[in-house]
């Protein structure tokens, strides 16, 4: 079971977390965002093999952050609030 | 008598307290400290088992976790099935039997299968019984396949715990690397655990000789475990590390000898050390699975420990030193020994009394239910009632490779050993390829921390040391006879031929081919020798051939223990109303309804729950129905931009809600489907309430928070679950209002003060209380939200007064009448994966709405313009019928063919109406109103008529009746 750092409580064991999507996955808005482009942001994924930039939530605190880690090796690189102020 | 036992020693059994036990119906008897495997051998119980395949007999090979033959299933109400006997304690009355032999293992009568062996290779089912139709002949070979039966009279030992456990270091094997690296750590100030599989700590120490810092090994080990535990430090014996997983949690299992159920650790350590030791090989010769030849280190360990001598003349048969000392033990006790030893040169001394051939190797084995004689390469052949056999040493590094660590090959000790570090994880001693006792030390040093952190002095070999001098003696292809490679798969020399030849030289389909390695033992003995064959077939190294992947479990643990407490009405548990004693108190039948324990209906259980159900349903149109709607989500969107934040959640426009109005919406996801439906209320300018479905309300929940995060910003809107603060109680019918004055709420019930969708506060014996006019029914209903703690004189009174109204409780299931009666959806029920808001004929916000919303570019792909889509309807039976099956689908016929047109979503039996009701999904539906249709339900044709998705007071009237 892995161990991921939400940057308001520390480490917690992965089963407190839900994944919320690649992160940098930015929003068109738009009734005429052109359909392509509305396509990749709600399908398209890179699914990297190595360092990943996700978003997860820490189900018990509620707050969603962003988590650098590898897909390869589950090491977690990094994790920060969303903005940025917290870090672990 | 060949094996016995002799009058002197053993250090782990208590000859004051004898046992009984039963073996196959028949008795044994034993002493406390023995092993069931320990006990057979002293009586001289050959056979104890029958192979996997052939139904060979097969006896004890090893002394531990290794066994592949030597499996039992324990009796009696903790009945255990395919437990290894070298590892189960012997105890008083207990009842064993041989696995996979009918009615014993010694008189077999699946036995013959071994004369048709050469009929029955590798894959030999797979191959055979394709023809006509697997399934014909599956009965039969699964009721002969597998080993132990489950017991119909096992009954729980209660509920397993389960223990979360932290430390600085986690050291796996109480051996003497392990001993050793406890000792260091500790002394560097670390916080240890300190665990072994066996009941006593010391390992190898138990039965080899050797001299730590002047003293005997084995009082070395038992002062050094003493130490520890007086300083703190946790020791668990017979606790087996089955796992090493992400980020280096370690799964324990403790079994207890006492009736517990066994206890599942969960470890998190900041430093592993694995002290797993090395297990030994079987020898390639024919017929090397006659019971009777053991391994050379148990037969060892049995004379030691259990003071049990495997045989009378003994063979030790071996290409490696460390059978020596085996040999001249067992000499000492009395056998006639004979060693035969591979190497013609560079061998340790002969031992006193033990006759050495140099430069010979077994050729078979030979006898009838167990060994007899064995025959050398050179033809001498010579009489042996025991063959202790030492292939050489496989370390233990199954949980090193579970942690993703590699292994190189080393040909010196013809072994594979760790090979890079893992982050966090040492190996040391046996398990690293290490043979004597000073090198194990030695490399225990650098093991626990970093060098110079130690405080005490590392442990000292001072006696005669183990060398490590070996040959390999691999399975060779071309070999006469039948040479077991796997003794639990009853895998041979022959078969891994057969799987090289058919091409399946990749080590993970040779797996898979021929079983070898798989089952209990998970080939903890076989493995290497069947993979170092396979590089001799096909002319590739033994690490080109590589090994399989090692998953956990390293030994079986039982379910019980993954389980714990999750179990029964804890596997998922229920969420419960606040008011759930005063339903029960009414005759509340109750069923879970997404997550919560809610009155199905009040009265009449089993048959004539559908009799109470429509009488609820039809009562609750002619004067009052009460029902608890508690469950029902109250999320609080409260900020300076809440109404951009519902506005942009919803799919309708919210903003435009003015303060005390309610407004019913949709949300939807990102791809336009709908996700949830339900009222939200504006309390003021800045604050709302999500009133979203009972069941969705965490999902709606996270969603809101996720959008607010991402987007709003954590100083625009605060959002607050409040669903399990307040109870919710519904008065609905045309007396609603009626019953509502007697209770004196302190608000105005004037339509012009309270009309429909609209919200006002009061209170309620001096707490507040919020009345929305909101309707799941169609008609006049109040919706009561109260104090959950105080709910209860709310819902007394409610009742109380609702005598003189002739008011009736109403459970979820007449509610879901009352609901499709009005053609009220559900989501997820009347609508599906694919449903967008438009389909359910909600058209206006994609059309007008000119402000972004969650979903709203999914609105106007081609897919959401399809001019086919499947619409919300109503659909009518003819008078007289049945209710529509739900789930049943509309068809169109074309090409001779029946093509679905959709299906039906919720079907009841309207008492109000006295018909049958029914909503569907119908490609077009919304424009073939009055349009008569087929409905096929398993190959029944019936048709029904597409309607309007209300069927009860179209028009609306009586919500304001
Ligand atoms: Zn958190």
């Amino acid at each position: 079971m892995q161990l991921f750092p939400c940057p308001f409580c520390g480490p917690r064991d992965e089963t407190e977390f839900h994944y919320g999507g690649d992160a940098g996955n930015v929003r068109p808005d738009g009734a005429d965002v052109p359909i392509d482009r509305w396509a990749n942001y709600l399908y398209l994924r890179g699914n990297p093999k190595g360092a990943a930039r996700e978003i997860w939530v820490h189900m018990t605190c509620g707050e969603f952050f962003v988590m650098e880690r590898d897909t390869l090796s589950h090491k977690v690189l990094s994790s920060a609030e969303l903005g940025g102020e917290h870090t672990i | 008598m060949t094996a016995s036992r002799i009058a002197q020693g053993g250090t782990a059994i208590d000859r004051s307290q004898p046992i009984r036990f039963s073996f196959d119906g028949s008795t044994v008897e034993g002493f406390a400290g023995d092993t069931i495997a320990s006990a057979l051998l002293a009586n001289d119980v050959a056979v104890v088992g029958r192979s996997f395949k052939y139904h060979r007999p097969r006896g004890i090979w090893g002394a531990g976790v290794e066994e592949p033959n030597a499996l039992v299933d324990i009796g009696g109400e903790r009945a255990t099935p395919n437990t290894r006997a070298t590892t189960e304690p012997a105890r008083e009355g207990l009842e064993a039997r041989s696995v996979n032999a009918t009615p014993s293992a010694l008189t077999d009568r699946n036995a013959f299968l071994d004369r048709f062996a050469r009929f029955i290779p590798a894959a030999f089912y797979y191959k055979t019984f394709m023809w006509p139709d697997w399934h014909m002949f599956e009965p039969r070979i699964r009721a002969m396949a597998g080993l132990g039966k489950v017991d119909a009279g096992w009954t729980s030992p209660g509920t397993a715990d389960q223990i979360n456990h932290h430390c600085d270091v986690l050291v796996v094997g109480a051996g003497p690397a392990g001993l050793a690296a406890a000792r260091l750590a500790a002394g560097a100030g670390l916080s240890v655990t300190l665990i072994d599989d066996q009941q006593r700590a010391g390992g190898s120490l138990g039965h080899r000789t050797g001299e730590i810092d002047g003293k005997p090994a084995s009082v070395w080990a038992e002062e050094t475990v003493a130490a520890l535990a007086a300083s703190g430090h946790l020791i668990l014996p017979s606790t087996t590390a089955f796992g090493i997983y992400d980020h280096n949690l370690v799964g324990l299992n403790q079994r207890h000898f006492d009736g517990r159920p066994d206890t599942l650790w969960r470890v998190r350590p900041r430093r592993i050390v694995l002290a797993t030791g090395a297990i030994e090989r079987p020898l390639p010769f024919a017929n090397n699975d006659l019971p009777g030849i053991l391994s050379a280190d148990a037969g060892l360990s049995y004379l030691r420990r259990h003071a049990v001598l495997a045989g009378r003349r003994i063979v030790v048969a071996t290409n490696n030193d460390s059978a020596y000392e085996v040999a001249q033990a067992v000499a000492e006790a009395g056998a006639d020994v004979t060693l035969v030893d591979i190497r013609r040169e560079g061998t340790p001394t002969a031992p006193a009394k033990v006759r050495v051939i140099k430069g010979r190797a077994l050729a078979s084995a030979s006898g009838k239910l167990r060994v007899e004689a064995v025959t050398l390469d050179d033809g001498s052949r010579f009489d042996a009632d025991c063959v202790l056999v030492s292939g050489g040493w496989t370390p233990t590094i199954h949980l090193f490779c579970q942690a993703k660590g590699k292994l190189a090959w080393s040909e010196a000790r013809a072994a594979f050993l760790p090979g890079d570090p893992v982050d966090g994880i040492a190996v040391a001693g046996a398990a690293a390829g290490a043979v004597s006792l000073s090198e194990v030390f030695a490399g225990c040093e650098n093991a626990v921390a970093a060098p110079g952190q130690a405080k005490v002095a590392m442990p000292r070999s001072t006696g005669a040391e183990a060398t490590g001098g070996i040959s390999a003696a691999w399975p060779k292809p071309g070999s006469k006879g039948r040479i077991w490679i796997d003794y639990q798969n009853d895998v041979t020399v022959k078969d891994v031929e057969l799987a090289a030849r058919e091409n399946f030289i990749s080590v993970e389909h040779l797996k898979r081919y021929t079983t070898l390695g798989m089952a209990t033992d998970q080939g903890k003995t076989s493995n290497l020798p069947g993979l170092a064959l396979m590089a001799g077939i096909t002319g590739r190294t033994v690490p080109e051939v590589g090994t399989t992947t090692y998953r956990p479990p390293f030994t079986p643990v039982p379910l019980a223990s993954f389980a714990g407490a999750r179990a029964g009405a804890l596997m998922a548990p229920v969420r419960r109303l606040p008011l759930e004693g005063a339903h029960r108190e009414s005759g509340a039948v109750f069923q879970e309804y997404g997550g919560w324990l809610r009155p199905a209906h009040y009265g009449g259980r089993d048959a004539d729950a559908d009799r109470a159900i429509q009488d609820e349903a039809l009562r609750a149109r002619q004067s009052v129905a009460l029902f608890d709607g508690s469950t029902l989500g109250k999320i609080e969107v409260i900020g300076p931009q809440a109404d951009a934040f519902v506005d942009f959640l919803y799919y309708n426009t919210m903003s435009t809600l003015k303060p005390g109005r309610c407004r019913y919406g949709f949300m939807l996801s990102e791809n336009g489907v709908v996700f949830d439906d339900g009222v939200l209320v504006r309390l003021d300018e800045h604050r709302f309430v999500v009133s979203c479905s009972s069941s969705h309300v965490s999902a709606v929940h996270a969603r809101l928070e996720e959008w607010r995060q991402d987007r709003f910003g954590r100083d625009a809107v605060y959002i607050h679950n409040a669903t399990s603060e307040m109870a919710t109680l519904t008065v609905s019918g045309p007396n609603a209002r009626k019953l509502i004055e007697t209770l004196d709420l302190r608000l105005s019930l004037d339509e012009a003060d309270l009309p429909h969708m609209a919200v006002g506060h009061g209170s309620y014996g001096g707490d507040e209380v919020r009345i929305a006019r909101v309707s799941f029914t169609g008609d006049r209903s109040y919706e009561i939200s109260i104090r959950a703690d105080r709910a209860e004189p709310l819902w007394a009174h409610l009742r109380e007064a609702g005598k003189a109204f002739d008011a009736v409780l109403i459970g979820l299931e007449a509610l879901m009448i009352l609901r499709a009666e009005k053609g009220f959806i559900v989501i997820g029920k009347d609508t599906d994966g694919t449903t967008l808001p438009h389909d359910l004929g909600s058209e206006g916000p994609r059309t007008k709405r000119q402000t972004e919303y969650v979903g709203r570019r999914s609105l106007f792909t081609d897919e959401a313009s399809r001019n086919n889509r499947l619409q919300l309807v109503g659909l009518t039976v003819p008078s007289g019928e049945a209710p529509l099956p739900t789930g049943a689908h509309g068809i169109k016929r074309g090409n001779g063919r029946l093509h679905s047109q959709g299906f039906v979503t919720s079907s009841y039996l309207s008492p109000a109406l006295g018909r049958p009701i029914a909503l569907g999904l119908i490609e077009r539906g919304a424009a073939r109103h009055g349009e008569t249709i087929e409905i096929q339900h398993l190959g029944k044709i019936s048709s029904a008529t597409i309607a309007a998705p209300c069927a009860f007071d179209p028009a609306g009237d009586r919500l304001h009746a």
